[in-house]
């Protein structure tokens, strides 16, 4: 039950068709709840035409339900499930903007970038570009680093996930096209996981 | 007309090749036809001429009703809609007449109601510019629709309407809007035939029914000494009248209704308890909190139904049946969740019951059904003297009507009085806003009410506050013969937030004190006979002369100025703490 009361952070992915103001719809489910939403993130999927939002917002179990529950009534909606950090691998990408000349004096700059896996992206005379990916801490870590190397400017990607568990979506697509979908596709994660969240 | 010729090849066209080039205009009215439209509710204006100008030579095949606002023509949709089970249909321009819809829309939206509004919008080429008469209609009313698209291109137009029809319709129905820009009315495109939308991908309109579920639904139904049922509009929207009614009757399990269930059994059947929530009746709200097994059926635990949540049936399992996977969990914890068309599920559930009579627990329901009579319902249906009460107009009506008139209420206190005494016969007669709570709703949907239902009395009550939010919509009656009944209940106050602000802000009577005009006087001015009543001994035969007469009628009758209605649960109390007084 804990994990009911208790809020943290969850990824929320949602499967949708390819559709003008279907970013609006899927916006306004949280701000009508004045739900955060931390990052967001719209990409293509591993199904040509069907796109994936990756949604994080801190909040508990409860509430993410019903939010998954309201994203997924949606016309275009195809699917959406929610997971807690451990049910995915996540990244982050961020930018880092450094006067070159800084790091080109300080030796120590170079190992220290090596030491956060960033590379250079861009090289210039006045400012050199580093990217770094990972968790959120990760790149946090590199921005406090970089401060005292004079930081001109820092910027960092909505966050991508890929579920653990996932077997993909080539197979739950088929079966919505079908007229007549198997119980998977019907619903539901949760509706299969029920003893595990309610006992009788 | 060639267009004619089209609705006959239609099986010939399907063979995709084009039969003729139309209009996006006339695309659309082909569409409509095609979904079986008679009826629309609209107004003309700058971005949709074209399609009234297509419609001028339809008129033979589909019935304009000119409405005096935008609003009106949404609620009469709703009252079409609800009456006759079809979905209404609005047409509205763009700009200002789209956004006179979305009261309307959001009433539609959270009463389940299936509309399609097709409004005009400014040529593709203005769009975002500030355009006269443009607004971003799509986005204002993606809240408070099921789905919406704007479409830019005429050959764009047969395929999102006939997305709009099954999207509307199917499922939890909905109210659907397509924006259409006055290029692609314009414009000419090849028209294939009409072909009805049956599947959408992202779109599953029913969950698929797990067995395992009914069974366990069942195994707490048999095992429950105290069951208690809760239906609401689902059994209406899934047409499941006959299969409810078997159901109960099996099970014998007392019934209660939210306000938009009621008539799903009609109100006098034995095992009909009567109405739930805060204007509910007294054993429906107490036993909820007594019973052991709790069978909810096509509702949604509005808060007005449960009162306080903490405090709602906490002692009871809960068995929800509902097409819409959201509701279940939403407000109240389900023990078993049922998801599908109750259409379905009911007869499988019925056939897992033991067939039963529970004349104890039963019993508990008519005795509480006395208290209430004695402490409450007498003094309010059948008053000896003083002024006249909201609820024994109604009790009047019910012996004149008996039962089988299409009652049509607005917002207030003689909503909350007219669907607790009126009697329904019948399935879809109790026409209300019920989740919006909409003042202004019962005019405007009585009209479409009564298109919706033609061999139908359709009596309009309605308060003088809420009259006055729609009252151009007697035009509509005027200029379209709409065989309505009005009747004004008129307390001269805006009763229901007087009733609050004496009940819980020390009678500080801000702002509900409403003056109107001369309600008769001002349907005379629109060829609309009436008269005004006061007195004990006048309501009989002033309800007969209106229901007798041919042709739209207003009753207003005075009655006591402050009067509450009784039993209530107090704001954020539990359902058994509800007041006799």
């Amino acid at each position: 039950m804990e994990s009911q009361i208790e809020k943290q952070e969850y990824n929320i992915t949602v499967y949708t068709e390819n559709q003008i103001g279907l970013l609006n719809r899927i916006a306004i489910i949280f701000s009508r709840r004045k739900l955060n939403i931390e990052s967001l993130n719209t990409s293509p999927s591993e199904v040509n035409g069907i796109h994936r939002f990756n949604i994080v917002i801190t909040e508990t179990e409860e509430v993410v339900r019903k939010v998954a529950r309201q994203l997924e009534k949606q016309i275009e909606v195809l699917k959406v499930y929610y997971n807690t950090n451990a049910d995915v691998i996540w990244q982050e990408m961020a930018l880092y903007k450094v006067p070159t000349d800084v790091i080109a004096e300080q030796v120590s700059v170079e190992r220290l970038l090596r030491e956060h896996g960033a590379r250079a992206v861009v090289i210039r005379n006045d400012y050199t570009v580093f990217e770094a990916t990972g968790h959120r801490e990760e790149t946090d870590k590199l921005v406090e680093v970089l401060q005292q190397y004079g930081l001109i400017e820092f910027v960092r990607s909505a966050r991508v996930a890929i579920i653990k568990a996932s077997d993909g979506f080539h197979s739950k697509l088929k079966e919505f096209e079908q007229r007549e979908p198997g119980d998977e596709v019907v619903e539901n994660q949760y509706l299969n996981n029920r003893d595990k969240v309610f006992t009788m | 007309m060639d267009t004619l010729e089209i609705q006959k090849d239609k099986t010939d066209a399907q063979q995709a090749k084009a039969v003729a080039t139309l209009t996006g205009s006339q695309i659309l009215l082909n569409g409509l036809i095609a979904e079986g439209v008679d009826t629309i509710f609209g107004y003309p204006g700058g971005a949709i001429m074209p399609i009234y100008d297509a419609l001028y030579d339809y008129n033979d095949r589909l019935k304009h009703i000119l409405v005096r606002h935008e609003q009106g023509a949404t609620h009469a949709a709703q009252g079409y809609a609800r009456t006759s089970g079809k979905v209404g249909v609005v047409f509205a321009t763009s700009g200002p007449g789209a956004t006179n819809l979305i009261t309307g829309l959001a009433d539609a939206q959270i009463d389940s109601t299936p509309m399609v509004c097709i409004t005009g919008q400014v040529f593709a080429h203005l769009l975002g510019t500030d355009a006269f008469q443009e607004t971003d209609v799509i986005n204002i009313t993606t809240p408070v629709t099921k789905w919406n698209y704007q479409v830019t291109d005429a050959s764009e137009i047969e395929e999102v309407l006939a997305k709009a029809f099954y999207i509307a319709s199917t499922g939890r129905p909905g109210p659907v809007l397509v924006d259409i820009t006055k290029n692609a009315q314009i414009q000419m495109a090849e028209y294939f035939g009409y072909q009805k939308c049956d599947h959408v991908r992202s779109y599953k309109p029913k969950p698929e029914i797990r067995k395992s579920y009914i069974e366990q639904a069942a195994e707490l139904i048999n095992k429950a000494e105290k069951p208690f049922v809760l239906f609401g509009q689902g059994i209406l929207l899934g047409n499941a009248e006959q299969e409810f009614k078997a159901f109960v009757e099996k099970s014998g399990i007392p019934s209660a209704w939210t306000i938009l269930g009621a008539g799903a059994i009609p109100t006098d059947h034995p095992l009909n308890v009567g109405m739930l929530g805060m204007h509910g009746n007294y054993g429906p709200n107490v036993l909820t909190n007594e019973c052991d097994v709790l069978i909810a059926i096509g509702m949604r635990f509005d808060d007005r139904v449960t009162g306080r949540l903490d405090k709602y049936a906490k002692q009871a399992k809960v068995i929800h049946l509902d097409i819409d996977p959201a509701e279940i969990d939403k407000n109240v914890k389900t023990t078993v969740p049922v998801w599908g068309d109750c259409k379905e599920t009911l007869p499988m559930l019925t056939e897992l019951v033991q067939q039963k009579t529970h004349d104890a627990w039963l019993q508990k329901f008519r005795d509480f059904a006395q208290q209430e009579m004695d402490q409450c319902i007498d003094a309010e249906i059948n008053p000896k003297e003083g002024e006249l009460s909201m609820g024994e107009v109604i009790n009047q009506l019910n012996q004149l009507t008996n039962g089988d008139a299409v009652i049509v209420t607005d917002v207030g206190q003689h909503q909350m009085v007219a669907c607790r005494y009126a009697k329904f016969n019948n399935t879809r007669s109790n026409i209300t806003s019920g989740g919006l709570g909409t003042m202004g709703f019962a005019l405007p949907a009585a009209i479409g009410a009564k298109f919706g239902a033609p061999d139908k009395d359709v009596v309009a009550v309605i308060g003088d506050g809420g009259f006055q939010m729609t009252l151009q919509e007697l035009g509509t009656i005027m200029q379209s013969k709409v065989d309505v009944k009005i009747i004004i209940l008129n307390n001269q106050f805006l009763g229901m937030v007087r009733q609050w602000q004496e009940l819980f802000n020390d009678k500080r009577y801000s702002f509900v004190d409403i003056t109107s005009p001369d309600f008769v006087a001002l349907a005379k001015s629109y060829y609309i006979d009436g008269q005004r009543i006061s007195e004990r001994n006048q309501v009989k035969d002033a309800l007969a002369t209106m229901l007798e007469h041919k042709g739209p009628y207003l009753l207003e009758i005075m009655v006591k100025k402050e009067n509450n209605v009784f039993p209530m649960v107090p704001q954020g109390c539990s359902v058994s703490e509800i007041r006799l007084k």
